[in-house]
């Protein structure tokens, strides 16, 4: 800023100078203006509530006294010591959700780009259809679809899977509905088109005749998906994954909904102690240390996507 | 001069070695569109061959069938002694140096380099990678990626990463087409240095007949899916045997005659109450007297006289009188443009020697050329084919 408005009149001009007149001097401001409603969208919508919620995790108080600002650090440490279990399972469940949808999504994103001819658009709508319907009312029809009595968990069961998922603990007692199982499952499903889009984009852009320069130099078509096409597509993988795991561990609806009491996630926490417990401080030191997992695991993350070891 | 002006019909496999291609009988047809017709084609093994034809004519689709990207519709590939027909492009000893050259983004031009060779499982490639980029005047930037090159270095990764797998035979689809008309000379040039140093294959798809001409040691012209004519371009250009070849490589003045009689080795032509000569060897067209055929000449050939000076053109040349209507001075030669009763449009190039500066549009002039330099077509094609406004 200052180095643009007080330039000493001395000093060696860097820029060239620049026509006087208001004319001119609007046309620098042109940038400024085309940023400033996404500057106040930020700052209504994301500073404020930040600070806001800052400043609630460090209070002290209850609701009849009123939250005074007392600088009561220790309400982090006491909330994770209480709950670091949910944080541990919120983000195993996330991360088995974005393995999984990675392995669904990758194939069919690949088979839209590449295979489905005119039949592309079509697929394309099949996979952004599901948000035509609310997130509550997908989620509720899992509970129908698991439902102790019905298909799936029978034919699951004729096919001994139950007794495998139970031997790793994923499922208990012959019920899928109420276990570790359904709430990935849920969380798979209701984040996978978030999954297949960005891998689509990514590689829909890759010139199909790549593929053919690198079967013209001797490559196997497994070689070439190895050595072209997914390490062009890794922006696409990256994108993906980010957008299925941030939104999937701080998930609460598919705990909620498919999971019992011993399924809850970090997200099920947040949400009673601000709307059920009332106990505003710590639900906001939960909210920061959940983003800050995140922040530091996606951050590692990203530093690996971005070498050349992972290609 | 190569005499090789029509493919064999039958290929001895005995005399195809190393790097030759054979074509017999491959066609390609796509439901109701046949994008190759049935053809023969044998390309010798070291020569730089063009196949040469406008957008659509099916040369990159021949060009493909021999990389194996396209499966052929009926007929065979063999390359050498072997028929490559059913073998998949990473099977097959040929490289192909594609249009907008498809190199790796993700890797930089050591890699886009050395991709063939760690493909077939050799270790140790840094002394071949750095040679080849040697060759193509990149050793300075093994590092930078390929958005980082410029259209004439990319060409240069895209040669040099299919050469290094040393194929039997390098196919080249339009590999200039991107770049722009002085690069694409440089280029040009370097390409037919390179061949002669590696002593490949080359086949070399191209809509450029100045480009085919200055490379290639035999062009094939394609037209729609068909091969019109084969030969060197000396060949090709001097003796063109239809109106498309005569109108597609250069440009063709073609005077619709008839024939009236012979004389010794050449046939008489008339042409309104004008006389024409044409030898009759250099007539791709047997006609019988009082039969039409089609007399061309090329622009270069031909001298242009004032009306006044028509009595100093000497006897025995074919001549055709006319009005200026367009003359373009472009330094070496000035082109004019002369409509005659007999051949609209008519195009004569002379070369600033000696300027006549009464040729000025509006003037009578007199047209005259060397006999032996009118070559005769049959009558029946269609007079306009194959004239292309690019």
């Amino acid at each position: 800023m200052a180095a643009i408005s007080t330039a000493p009149a001395g000093a060696p001009t860097e820029t060239p100078p620049v026509p006087p007149g208001r004319a001119a001097r609007r046309r620098k401001l042109v940038p400024y203006w085309l940023l400033l409603p996404g500057i106040l969208w930020l700052l209504v919508f994301f500073v404020a509530p930040m600070v806001y919620q800052a400043s609630t995790s460090v209070q002290t108080g209850s609701l009849e006294t009123g939250y005074q600002v007392t600088w009561h650090l220790a309400t982090y440490w006491d909330a994770f010591k209480e709950y670091d279990l949910f944080y541990l399972r919120s983000l195993i469940y996330a991360g088995i959700a974005t393995v999984l949808c990675l392995a669904i999504g990758y194939p069919l994103a690949y088979t839209i780009a590449f295979k489905a001819g005119r039949w592309r658009n079509v697929l394309l709508v099949m996979v952004i259809a599901p948000f035509f319907t609310s997130f509550l009312i997908r989620t509720l029809a899992w509970k129908t679809i698991l439902a102790d009595d019905g298909i799936v968990v029978s034919v699951l069961d004729k096919l001994h899977i139950l007794n495998a998922t139970a031997a790793i603990g994923l499922t208990s007692s012959d019920r899928v509905l109420a276990t570790p199982l359904a709430v990935v499952c849920g969380l798979t499903y209701n984040f996978l088109p978030f999954m297949i889009l960005p891998l689509y984009t990514s590689l829909e852009r890759i010139d199909p005749r790549l593929h053919e320069a690198a079967g013209d130099l001797y490559a196997r078509p497994f070689t070439t998906f190895r050595k072209v096409t997914f390490p062009i597509s890794l922006p696409g993988v990256v994108a993906g994954t980010l957008l299925t795991f941030i939104p999937a561990s701080g998930d609460y609806i598919n705990a909620e909904l498919l999971g019992s009491p011993s399924e809850q996630m970090i997200g099920n926490v947040i949400q009673s102690k601000f709307l059920t417990v009332l106990d505003y401080p710590t639900a906001a030191a939960l909210s920061f240390m959940l983003m800050a997992v995140i922040l530091v695991i996606v951050s590692v993350y990203i530093r690996k996507a971005g070498t050349e070891e992972l290609v | 001069m190569t005499q090789q002006t029509t493919a064999p019909a039958e290929p001895q496999a005995s005399a195809a070695s190393g790097g030759a291609v054979t074509l017999t009988g491959i066609s390609k047809t796509w439901g109701d569109f046949t994008a190759v017709q049935p053809l023969d084609l044998t390309i010798p093994e070291g020569s730089f061959f063009a196949l040469l034809g406008a957008s659509g004519c099916g040369k990159t689709t021949t060009l493909r069938m021999i990389a194996g990207l396209e499966e052929p519709t009926a007929g065979t590939v063999r390359i050498g002694d072997q028929d490559v027909t059913g073998l998949p492009p990473h099977k097959r000893p040929v490289n192909t140096v594609f249009q907008n050259y498809a190199l790796f983004p993700h890797l930089d031009v050591y890699e886009n380099v050395a991709f063939g060779l760690r493909r077939r499982g050799i270790k140790s490639v840094k002394k071949q990678v750095e040679d080849m980029l040697e060759l193509v005047e990149l050793g300075h930037l093994p590092r930078r990626k390929p958005h980082q090159l410029s259209g004439g270095q990319q060409q240069r990764v895209a040669v040099a990463r299919a050469l290094i797998n040393r194929p039997q035979v390098l196919l080249l689809d339009e590999p200039l087409g991107a770049l722009d008309l002085k690069l694409r000379r440089q280029m040009q040039l370097e390409l037919k240095r390179i061949q002669t140093e590696v002593g490949i294959t080359f086949v070399h798809v191209t809509h450029d007949q100045e480009e085919a001409m200055t490379m290639a040691d035999t062009i094939a012209v394609m037209n729609a899916g068909r091969i019109e004519q084969l030969g060197a371009p000396a060949d090709l250009y001097e003796n063109p045997t239809s109106t498309f070849v005569a109108n597609f490589l250069g440009q063709s003045n073609l005077i619709e005659a008839q024939v009236t009689g012979s004389s010794g080795d050449d046939l008489l032509l008339s042409v309104g109450d004008g006389r024409l000569t044409l030898p009759t060897a250099r007539s791709a067209a047997t006609a019988q007297i009082g039969d039409k055929v089609l007399a061309g000449v090329r622009p270069e050939k031909i001298s242009i006289a004032h009306a006044d000076d028509a009595a100093t053109v000497p006897d025995g040349r074919n001549k055709i009188t006319g009005r200026i209507i367009d003359a373009s001075f472009i330094g070496v030669s000035t082109q004019y443009v002369v409509n005659s009763p007999w051949c609209p449009e008519f195009a004569v190039f002379a070369q600033n020697v000696e300027r006549d500066t009464r040729l000025t549009p509006g003037t009578e002039v007199v047209l005259h050329w060397n006999p032996a330099h009118t070559f005769g077509l049959d009558a029946t094609q269609d007079i306009e084919a194959g004239e292309v406004s690019a």
